[in-house]
C-alpha cells in the first residue's frame, strides 16, 4: 500500500511520530554524510595542525584533489549506467604522452618536414584521443557484449601500453614549445594560478558545473539514470540504450584524458607511467559520494565531495606525519566505510517511506 | 459478518484480534481470523487490504503489535519462519525461492539433504523420492533436470515438491497459480485435495475469483486492514466475493467501450519470429482499426508476448510486415516504433517497466524527454505540470510526483508505465496482460482507461490469459496457441468453452461466430 510520508502522521498516535521524525533526522544526517565527514576530518587535522587550514595549504590541497575529481565526474557518467570504467587511469597516461609528443617533437611528415599544432589544437587532440578511446570501451562492450569490467580491464593494459610506445618507454622532457611555432603556454592549465584559485581548479570547477547541467537537467542524462536503474524498461522505453552506453564511456575517456593532460603540464614534461591506479582513486570517490555500483543513483556533487574527501585525508595524514602505509590502511577504511554507511541510510530510508 | 455458520471443522491456528502498524499505519486492524483443520481456507482482498500482512505473521516472519497466535487452542509466539516451520507451518510465496543452476531433486532436499552413513549426500535416495513426488504431482520429468530449464509453472510444481517431501501441517500458499497454466492448475488442485485428505490445512491466497471458488472450503475477506466477511464457500457466489472486497458488484468491473470501429490503425500480415525449436511467432497477420479493442487470449508459452514484443521493436521478426496507419514499420527498433505510434505497457511491470530507482515524475516522463527539451535542456516546472496532469487525469495514488516509484501500489505502477506510454500520443495501445498483479479495483479503473482510449479513436491491442476480462472487455478476440492464431471472434457471441478449446488447439482452425 502506498503511504504518503506527510499525511500518515496524522492519524499517527504520538509516540509514533516521535520516532518517524526520529528517523528522518536519522536520514537527513545519513544523506548529508560526505559533507558531515568532510567538516569533522578539516576540523581534526586543524586541531592536529594548524598549517591545515591555512589558505595557501587549502589551494594546494583543492588543487590536488581536482586531477581526481575530473577522473571521478568522467567515472560517475558510467557508472550510473551501471558500468564501470577501470582504463582511466591509462588513459590520462596516453592522452598525455600524444599531446607532450605534439610538443616536444611534433609530428614528422614523409617528406622530412615537421608538422607542428597550436597549444590548444594540441589540448583538443589529447582530449579527442581519450574520447575515441571511451568510445572504443562503449563500443566493445555493447557490440561484442563484453562485461564492462573485462572490456575496460583490457584497455587500462592496452592504453598503457601504448603510452608506453609512443616514446618506446621514454619521457618527452620539455613541453615549452616555440612562440614561432604557437605551441608555448601549455603550463598555463596545470601551473598557472587565475584570480588566486589554480587554473585547474577552475577546470575542475567548469567540468563539475557542465557535469550537474547534463546529469539533472537534460534528457541524455535523465536516460542514463534510466539505463543504470532498469536496462530492459529502458529500452522498452524507447531509449537508444546503446548510445547512452558508449556516450557515457566516451565522456569518461575525454574527462580522462583531461586529468592526464593538467597532470603532464603541472609536471612540464611527458611521462607513460604517470596516472597508474589513478582508476581506483577516481572510483574511490564516486563510491564516497554515495553513487551505487548498481547503477541509477547518484549524483555528481556527491561525487566531488567524494573527491574532496580522499584529497583532504591523504594531505592531512602527511601533514601530520602518518606513514605511507597507515595512509593506505585509513583510505581502505573510510571507503568501505562509506559503503556500510549507504547501506544504512537506504534502511533508515526504507523505514521512513514505506512504513 | 456471517459469524452464524455452524462450525464444520475445529479451527486449528488462530489469529486473535490481531493487529500490526508499521511506522503509524495500520495494516491491520483486529483481525480475527481461524483457518480451520483439513480444510482449504481462502483469503481474499484487494492488495493493501492486509493478506500478506496477516499471512506474514501467521508463517512467523512478522510478529503482530497486539493480538495473540492459537495454535491447536494454546498460545504461541513464533520468533522466526524457522520457528514456524518447527511446528509445522510452511509457506509457498509467490516469488519463487528456487536454485536454478541446481537439479530438482537436490532443489527438493536442499538444507536437509538426505545422508548415506558416511555424512555424504545420499544422491540415489534423494533422487528417488523426488521422482516419486514428481510423480504425485503428475510430472513426467527427471529428477536430476536443472531448474533453470524448467518452464515457469513447472518451477512453480517444484516449489509445492519441496513443501510435499516434509511433514507440514499447515500449508499457507500465496498466489500458487499466478504462473501455472490450466492443466498445471488443475494437477495443483489435484494435490491439494489430496493434501486435505492427509488432514493437511491449508490457507490460500488468490486474486483468481473463478479458481478459489473451485478448491475453498471457507472464505474470509479483508479490505483495509479488517475482516469484513467470512463465509463458507458454498453459500457464496463470485458477485457476493467481489462486492465484499471492493464494496460494489462486478458488474461494474470491467467497461466495453461500444465505440464504432473507423479504419485500420495497425495492419500485421504474415509475421513469423523463429525460436530455438520451430517459430515462437508463426504468420500471424491481424488488423486493428481505430476505436477497437482487440483481445488476444492464449495460455502461457502461447507466443503473446512475443509477438507483443515485436510489435514495440524490441524483437527481430525473420518476415512479415507492420503497418501503422498505412505507414511500413521498416526498422525493429524500439524508438522507430514508438515514433510511428505504437507504444507497449508490457507484461512484467517490475522486470520490463519500472525503472524502480527513479522518481514517480521521471517514470512518468520517461518515453517524451525530447519532446519535453528545449535547447537541450529539461525545465523542471513544464516536467512537474506534464507529469502532474497525466497522474491526475489517469488518477493514480501518488505520496507526491518526486516520490520513489517503489512506494506506490502494484495497481498504481501499472497505471504510471500506462501513462508513460500514452504520453507518446499512440495511435495503437499495446498491452500485455494489463491487469496482471492488480487488485480488483485498479482493474476495473485500468479496463475504464482502456474503453475511454477507445472512444477517442485509439486502436487498442491486448493480450490477455484471464477469460473473464477478454470477455468483458474486447471488442474482439482472437485466440493465441503455439504460435498461430487460432481463432476469432466477435465478442458477446462467445462462451469461455469455445476460448478454452481454441487456446488449446495447436492448427489454425479459423471459426468466425
Amino acid at each position: 500500500m502506498s503511504v504518503a510520508v506527510g499525511k500518515g502522521k496524522r492519524s499517527a498516535p504520538r509516540e509514533e511520530r516521535g520516532r518517524w521524525s526520529a528517523h528522518a533526522g536519522l536520514l537527513l544526517v545519513l544523506r548529508g554524510r560526505t559533507l558531515i565527514f568532510l567538516a569533522i576530518l578539516m576540523l581534526a587535522f586543524a586541531l592536529l595542525s594548524p598549517a591545515y587550514l591555512s589558505r595557501s595549504n587549502l589551494v594546494l590541497m583543492t588543487k590536488h584533489v581536482s586531477i581526481n575529481a575530473i577522473l571521478a565526474i568522467g567515472v560517475t557518467f558510467v557508472i550510473l549506467g551501471a558500468g564501470i570504467d577501470l582504463s582511466v587511469g591509462s588513459i590520462a597516461g596516453l592522452a598525455g604522452m600524444v599531446s607532450g609528443g605534439l610538443l616536444y617533437e611534433g609530428v614528422h611528415l614523409v617528406g622530412g618536414d615537421t608538422l607542428w599544432f597550436s597549444t590548444p589544437v594540441v589540448i583538443l587532440i589529447g582530449i579527442l584521443v581519450g574520447a575515441g578511446v571511451g568510445a572504443v570501451n562503449g563500443l566493445v562492450i555493447t557490440r561484442l557484449r563484453v562485461a564492462p569490467f573485462i572490456a575496460t580491464l583490457g584497455m587500462l593494459y592496452v592504453a598503457r601500453g601504448m603510452a608506453d610506445l609512443r616514446s618506446n618507454g621514454g619521457t618527452f622532457p620539455n613541453l615549452a614549445g616555440q612562440s614561432s611555432r604557437g605551441d608555448t603556454g601549455f603550463s598555463i592549465i596545470g601551473v598557472d594560478s587565475w584570480l588566486g584559485l589554480p587554473v585547474a581548479v577552475w577546470i575542475m570547477i567548469g567540468v563539475a558545473l557542465a557535469a550537474i547541467l547534463v546529469t539533472t537537467r537534460t534528457p541524455f542524462g535523465r536516460r542514463i539514470f534510466a539505463v543504470g536503474g532498469n536496462e530492459r524498461a529502458a529500452v522498452l522505453a524507447g531509449i537508444r540504450v546503446d548510445r547512452i552506453k558508449i556516450a557515457t564511456y566516451m565522456i569518461s575517456g575525454a574527462c580522462a584524458a583531461l586529468a592526464g593532460l593538467l597532470l603532464t603540464s603541472e609536471l612540464g614534461a611527458a611521462y607513460p607511467d604517470s596516472g597508474t591506479t589513478y582508476e581506483l582513486n577516481a572510483i574511490a570517490a564516486t563510491v564516497l559520494g554515495g553513487t551505487s555500483l548498481f547503477g541509477g543513483k547518484g549524483t555528481i556533487v556527491g561525487t566531488v565531495m567524494g573527491a574532496f574527501v580522499i584529497g583532504f585525508l591523504g594531505d592531512g595524514l602527511v601533514l601530520v606525519g602518518v606513514s605511507t602505509f597507515w595512509q593506505l590502511v585509513v583510505k581502505g577504511g573510510v571507503i568501505v566505510f562509506a559503503v556500510v554507511m549507504e547501506q544504512a541510510q537506504q534502511f533508515v530510508q526504507s523505514r521512513v517511506t514505506s512504513g | 459478518m456471517r459469524a452464524d455458520e455452524p462450525p464444520t471443522a475445529a479451527p486449528i491456528l488462530v489469529a486473535e484480534s490481531v493487529s500490526k502498524s508499521y511506522g503509524g499505519v495500520l495494516a491491520l486492524k483486529g483481525v480475527t481470523f481461524s483457518a480451520r483443520e483439513g480444510l482449504v481456507n481462502v483469503l481474499v482482498g484487494e492488495n493493501g487490504a492486509g493478506k500478506s500482512t496477516l499471512m506474514k505473521i501467521l508463517a512467523g516472519s512478522e510478529s503482530p503489535t497486539s493480538g495473540r497466535i492459537l495454535l491447536d487452542g494454546r498460545e504461541v509466539r513464533f520468533s522466526s519462519p524457522r520457528d514456524a516451520m518447527r511446528q509445522g507451518i510452511r509457506i509457498i510465496h509467490q516469488e519463487l525461492s528456487l536454485f536454478p543452476n541446481l537439479s530438482i531433486a537436490e532443489n527438493i532436499f536442499l538444507g536437509r539433504e538426505l545422508r548415506q552413513r558416511g555424512g555424504l549426500v545420499d544422491f540415489r535416495r534423494q533422487r528417488s523420492q523426488a521422482g516419486e513426488i514428481l510423480g504425485r504431482l503428475g510430472q513426467v520429468v527427471s529428477p536430476d533436470t536443472l531448474v533453470g530449464r524448467l518452464p515457469i509453472g513447472q518451477q512453480q510444481l517444484v516449489e509445492i515438491a519441496r513443501v510435499l517431501a516434509e511433514d507440514v501441517r499447515i500449508l499457507i500458499m500465496d498466489e500458487p497459480t499466478s504462473a501455472l497454466s490450466n492443466p498445471e492448475v488443475d494437477v495443483l488442485f489435484k494435490v491439494m485435495g489430496d493434501l486435505r485428505h492427509a488432514n493437511v490445512t491449508i490457507i490460500y491466497i488468490s486474486h483468481k475469483l473463478n479458481e478459489l471458488r473451485r478448491v475453498g472450503d471457507y472464505v474470509t475477506v479483508l479490505r483495509d486492514g479488517e475482516l469484513v466477511a467470512e463465509s463458507e464457500m458454498s453459500k457464496t457466489d463470485t458477485a457476493w466475493i467481489v462486492q465484499q472486497m471492493v464494496g460494489r458488484s462486478q458488474a461494474d468491473l470491467f467497461t466495453r467501450s461500444d465505440a464504432p470501429a473507423g479504419g485500420p490503425v495497425l495492419e500485421v500480415t504474415d509475421l513469423t519470429v523463429p525460436g530455438e525449436s520451430g517459430a515462437i511467432v508463426d504468420s500471424v497477420s491481424l488488423t486493428v482499426r481505430e476505436g477497437e479493442v482487440v483481445g488476444i487470449y492464449g495460455l502461457m508459452g502461447a507466443g503473446r508476448t512475443e509477438l507483443m514484443e515485436c510489435l514495440i521493436g524490441s524483437r527481430r521478426a525473420s518476415q512479415g510486415e507492420i503497418r501503422v496507419r498505412g505507414k511500413i514499420c521498416a526498422r525493429a527498433t524500439v524508438p522507430g516504433h514508438l515514433a510511428l505510434g505504437l507504444a507497449l505497457v508490457p507484461e512484467d511491470r517490475q522486470r520490463d517497466g519500472l525503472v524502480q530507482t527513479l522518481s514517480v515524475k521521471d517514470n512518468v516522463l520517461l518515453s517524451s524527454l525530447s519532446s519535453l527539451a528545449r535547447y537541450w535542456f529539461l525545465s523542471p516546472r513544464r516536467e512537474r505540470s506534464i507529469a502532474g496532469k497525466e497522474v491526475h487525469e489517469l488518477n493514480i495514488r501518488v505520496p507526491s510526483l518526486d516520490a520513489p516509484i517503489t512506494a506506490l501500489s502494484g495497481g498504481n505502477q501499472q497505471k504510471v508505465v500506462l501513462s508513460r506510454a500514452l504520453l507518446t500520443r499512440p495511435a495503437v495501445l499495446l498491452l500485455d496482460e494489463p491487469t496482471r498483479g492488480v487488485d480488483v479495483g485498479a482493474k476495473a479503473e485500468i479496463s475504464r482507461i482502456m474503453s475511454e482510449l477507445a472512444r477517442s479513436g485509439i486502436g487498442i491491442l491486448f493480450a490477455s490469459s484471464e477469460l473473464a476480462e477478454v470477455r468483458a472487455m474486447s471488442d474482439r478476440i482472437l485466440v493465441m496457441a503455439k504460435g498461430h492464431i487460432t481463432a476469432e471472434f466477435v465478442a458477446g457471441r462467445v462462451n469461455e468453452n469455445e476460448l478454452v478449446a481454441a487456446s488449446a488447439s495447436e492448427d489454425a482452425m479459423r471459426m468466425t461466430s
